[in-house]
């Protein structure tokens, strides 16, 4: 377990050894490693197979960019697919796996791909699976889905809880470099409420990865001295391991904090992760820049990197890329790679510098006008061939390649509005475009100013300009001492020569071939070359690649590089989990249960309960000795229409309704009129959209002469509580009318049956004789001294009432109802029951309210007044809404009484050839009757009032059901309505 | 997004429920408007690139209705009324 590739210096705890194993073996770390540290230290320079050619792949970078190195962390249920080994913090027992490689990451079997790349290229699956259509579900896909493909999901739950929280601050800052850290400072010291995020473990950006001085002392420290004294402030808030993945409106950004990935098991009570939304007055955009390779043959070998992540595994981490490390670059910055390999003591074979001219380094060698163009090892990199300015080849055994192209800004999260970046020449890349989120700058490196100078000068600035926005008096304070050296790049995208594949994307594999392709078959607007190859579309969102693809279009179409565009970038700006996103919403937490009053007594009785909306209802309740639903549903139908049942009816939606206009109110929001309704009685009412549709309906009670209360059906609570409030404020200002939801401040109970007067008689004070206590009677009533509201209204079609008390007291009614329905036999039911009841009577409901039927079609058209105006009155007359032949309710059942029906059904004529054009309706509701002996149902058919008495089919290829029907009146049980009025 | 609630203050447009075009405020009197006038009230609608005005609700909130006037370019708020204060400024009573 020796780390034959530690070498001195770092900001690692090398008092601290932390074991972790990767593909079963194990190895030793230190405490601040990543896993890709601590395996480069290690001599491990394979990490993971490609997604499409399982090419052998090693780390490319040493932060979040990383398209290669992505691995299974952990074991069982916390096992997590696709997470990169370049900012997986290192921890005792780290349990690492790499993915996509069978049946070992050495001898990968689906490599045959490689193999057969001249068939994979880009739009290979458009031009080949494109038919026979039926093959793409059953054979096409599941083979590609298997062969390509990152990691996989351990299919448990998972273990840990995440968390959702709000912060506001006046300025955040999204990056803790030396620009995030200088804004910070500034803003800090001049008293504004600061949020400094920083994805990484360690705040101070490259200032960790440098041997750069600051200010006098070494960058590192000087990041150290800096966030010491913002951890000083009480109005900074610093943190670390959190990504700003989104800009949203309105100063508006999501953080992901994690807060235990880098724990083997969470601390007790804490959250794996965080999602935060953080409210900004003002934001200052510091996330630095990403560095991007030069293309050339097979340059996707293990131990072939970034230049400065070479260097920052040897200046962070002490790790050296290979015992013998090779540079090649277009620009100064790789220079400093070599020079800070050397002062390290690494071995540095050469320098392969593409621009001619120049100072040669001193003490290594520096060749220049020269280009690496192919490269040797199958599992690691053994070698590298370049192209000498003299135009000989020379092979260089390296164990470590180091590729600067140059370094881009990033500006993902300025794009998050489409705001479009704009291309810069003199450093060769795309910096913020006009247009960004409002309220956000960038500075430092992601806003072009690449040096540490520039940095800090940009970091204070744009602090100092959020300052003066938000009004807040700061002086520039003098600026820490820092190198400002410019780029000096000669811009080289990708080597000319050579046959092979030379990588571009190397998360999606994408090669200057595919791009090439693209060109050849006319896909070269930047959105079409992305689709066509697949450029920038896999989880790194083409971080390291997308700009080389964009130039090398460029060259290929003789456009420039503005003129060719780019894409953008669109949240979030690294993956993030499920997890996070759900928060705690999972399980029931995703959708909590509303419970009506009697819930606790239903579950001592194993009532069945179903949900209804949010609320869970009681559906049936079965007793001992039956053993099929029917049989308890049937039982309690007949029982409430021979003696008494009793339902909670709560969840219907109610409204009180207070006012002098609140009649006038009514007959504006109702087809029907209430004006008239005497007080102390209830009317039903039938509520339209404006377009004529029935939306709604209830019965509504006058409970004095400027008092009304309104139910709703369960489904439309809300709703309809929201268009009355339109109604009230934005159409009618001037009504003086009162609204406001009680739903939950009553328990509503339906007694129903012919001893439903006797039953309530024994508990409420008031006579409810028929006389005095008349059909559709409503009133205030008390209970023992309770009060409480009583309604005679009946959905059931039996002499039946609704009792209302204050909800704290809905379990004690229930338990009343039932002891003093004792001697009636009385039994509750549920909303099946309920649902039959209403069916026998013609009563409609969910299935016959379905958004597209109108008053008329449900046998309601007499109730549209035309004497006033109400929403929806004048565009229910619409001609096609009012033929003859339209949809009407009617009932229906099956000529033989044995025969099945089902929901859903649709009437064709006898005789009639069953396809679309026969189809005269279908059936919305369907239950069996007890009362009547067999199935009935509820149905739209067209000119249907004309054809009761016509038999039909009714036919359902669901169910494969088709039965001889008759069409019937859809009032099934008691017509006149006499056991109402009883 | 951030509603700048006349009575509430800022708060956060997850509060709110959205309609529409605040024309809506314009609906025509049934008993003197034809089928016409209410088929142009409830179906046709502006779609500006810019400045936009719609009714949205404060349900998680005071149930105010607003007339917010926003860019549907930008998102920015331009400002924001309450939607009865609107609807009495253009005529509307009872």
């Amino acid at each position: 377990m020796k780390q034959s590739n530690r070498i001195s210096g770092g900001q690692i705890d090398r008092s601290t050894s932390l074991h972790f194993t990767f593909d079963g073996r194990s190895y030793l770390g230190h405490a601040g490693d990543t896993l890709a540290s601590a395996l480069l230290a290690n001599g491990v320079r394979l990490m993971g197979r490609s997604f499409k050619y399982h090419r052998p792949r090693g780390p490319l970078s040493a932060g979040s960019e990383e398209p290669n190195a992505l691995v299974h962390l952990r074991t069982g249920a916390r096992q997590e697919p696709n997470t990169r080994a370049t900012v997986a913090e290192l921890f005792d027992g780290l349990h690492a796996t790499s993915q996509n490689a069978w049946p070992s990451l050495r001898f990968d079997s689906m490599a045959i791909n490689d193999r057969l790349n001249s068939f994979f290229t880009a739009g290979f699956y458009y031009k080949t699976f494109m038919w026979p259509a039926a093959f793409w579900e059953k054979i096409y896909e599941p083979i590609i889905r298997r062969a390509a493909g990152l990691g996989a999901l351990s299919k448990e739950e998972d273990p840990d809880e995440y968390d959702k929280g709000f912060l506001h601050c006046d300025i955040l800052v999204i990056g803790a470099g030396p620009a995030g850290l200088m804004a910070a400072l500034t803003a800090g010291r001049a008293g504004a409420r600061v949020i400094l995020a920083d994805e990484d473990f360690r705040m101070g950006g490259r200032l960790n990865a440098e041997t750069y001085e600051v200010g006098g002392m070494a960058g590192a420290d000087w990041a150290s001295a800096a966030v010491a004294e913002l951890m000083s402030m009480p109005h900074v808030r610093l943190m670390l391991r959190t990504t700003i993945v989104g800009a949203f409106d309105h100063g508006i950004y999501s953080a992901v904090e994690r807060v235990s990935d880098h724990l083997a098991v969470p601390a007790a009570g804490k959250p794996r992760q965080t999602l935060w939304r953080i409210y900004s007055k003002r934001a200052i955009l510091a996330g630095g820049a990403t560095e991007r390779p030069i293309a050339f043959e097979n340059n996707d070998r293990p131990g072939i990197m970034l230049a400065g992540a070479v260097r920052a595994y040897a200046n962070r981490w002490g790790v050296a890329a290979g015992d013998r490390v090779a540079i090649f670059t277009n620009n100064d910055d790789g220079l400093r790679t070599a020079r800070d390999l050397q002062a390290k003591g690494v071995d540095v074979a050469a320098v392969i510098d593409s621009r001619q001219g120049g100072d040669l380094l001193a003490g290594i060698r520096h060749l220049q006008g020269a280009q690496v163009i192919d490269s040797s090892g199958r599992l690691g990199l053994r070698s590298v061939t370049v192209r000498l300015a003299s135009g000989a080849t020379e092979t260089i055994s390296c164990s470590a390649l180091g590729v600067s192209g140059g370094w881009n800004p990033n500006v993902n999260i300025t794009s998050h509005h489409r705001s479009r970046p704009e291309w810069r020449s003199d450093i060769a890349a795309f910096v913020p475009g006009a247009g960004g989120p409002a309220g956000l700058t960038a500075a430092g490196a992601a806003s072009g100013a690449l040096s540490t100078h520039g940095a800090l000068a940009t970091g204070q600035a744009q602090a100092l300009a959020a300052l003066a926005d938000l009004g807040k008096a700061a002086t520039a304070g003098e600026l820490p001492r820092a190198e400002d050296a410019p780029i000096a790049i000669s811009p080289l995208w990708y080597v000319h020569e050579g046959k092979g594949r030379a990588w571009i994307d190397q998360q999606n594999d994408v090669t200057v071939k595919d791009v090439k392709l693209a060109h050849q078959e006319n896909f070269t607007a930047v959105e079409h070359l992305k689709r066509y190859t697949t450029l920038g579309m896999a989880t790194d969102q083409g971080k390291t690649g997308n700009v080389l693809g964009i130039a090398i279009m460029a060259e290929l179409t003789g456009q420039s590089i503005p003129a060719t565009g780019t894409t953008i970038y669109r949240p979030p700006y690294t993956p993030v989990a499920m997890g996070a996103l759900a928060g705690r919403s999972r399980g029931r937490e995703f959708k909590p249960f509303r419970l009506t009053p009697s819930h606790k007594w239903a579950a001592e009785q194993g009532a069945v309960f179903v949900e209804v909306g949010n609320w869970l209802r009681t559906q049936w309740v079965p007793k001992a000795g039956e053993t099929t639903w029917r049989e308890s549903v049937d039982r309690e139908v007949l029982a409430t229409r021979r003696s008494v049942g009793i339902c909670d009816v709560t969840t219907l939606g109610k409204i009180d309704i207070q006012g002098t206009d609140a009649g006038a109110f009514l007959d504006k929001v109702y087809a029907n009129t209430f004006s008239t309704l005497a007080v102390g009685k209830c009317r039903y009412g039938l509520m339209l959209r404006e377009d004529g549709i029935v939306f709604d309906d209830g019965t509504t009670a006058r409970m004095g002469p400027h008092e009304y209360v309104m139910t709703t059906t369960t489904a439309n609570a809300v709703t309809v509580f929201r268009h009355l409030e339109y109604c009230r404020q934005v159409l009618w200002p001037d009504l003086d009318v009162q609204i406001i939801s009680t739903t939950e401040a009553w328990a509503q109970f339906s007694v129903a049956g012919p001893n439903a007067r006797r039953l309530l008689q024994k508990i409420v004070d008031q006579d409810i004789s028929d006389a005095a206590f008349p059909y559709m009677g409503a009133g205030n009533i008390t209970i023992g001294g309770l009060r409480g509201r009583l309604f005679r209204i009946s959905f059931s079609g039996e002499l039946a009432y609704e009792i209302a008390v204050p909800t704290r007291y809905g379990d004690a009614m229930i338990r009343k109802l039932m002891a003093a329905g004792a001697e009636f036999d009385a039994i509750v039911y549920g909303t099946e029951a309920l649902g039959v009841m209403r069916i026998e009577k013609g009563h409609v409901a969910g299935g016959e309210l379905n958004g597209q039927s109108t008053a008329l079609n449900m046998g309601l058209g007499k109730m549209v007044s035309k004497k006033k105006d109400s929403i929806g009155m004048v565009l229910s007359q619409r001609e096609g809404m009012n033929r003859d032949d339209g949809y009407r309710l009617v009932g229906v059942k099956p000529v033989d009484p044995k025969g099945s029906i089902s929901a859903g059904s649709h009437f064709m004529e006898i005789g009639a050839p069953v396809e679309l054009a026969s189809d005269g309706g279908w059936l919305t509701s369907k239950v069996f009757s007890p009362h009547l002996g067999c199935d009935i149902a509820l149905g739209y058919l067209k000119a249907g009032d004309q054809k009761i008495g016509r038999k039909m089919r009714a036919v359902n290829f669901l169910t494969k059901t088709d039965t001889i029907v008759e069409i019937v009146s859809p009032h099934f049980f008691d017509p006149e309505g006499e056991r109402l009025r009883g | 997004m951030i509603i700048n609630h006349p009575i509430l203050g800022p708060r956060d447009a997850q509060e709110f429920v959205y309609l529409g075009d605040a024309n809506l405020i314009n609906r025509p009197d049934g008993m003197t408007a034809g089928i016409e006038a209410f088929h142009d009230y409830l179906y046709n609608r502006d779609n500006p690139a810019g400045a936009h005005r719609e009714l949205w609700y404060h349900e998680q909130g005071d149930r105010s209705w607003l007339v917010v006037t926003r860019n549907t370019l930008t998102h920015e708020i331009l400002k924001v009324e309450l939607a009865r204060d609107v609807a009495k400024a253009q005529g509307r009573s009872k």
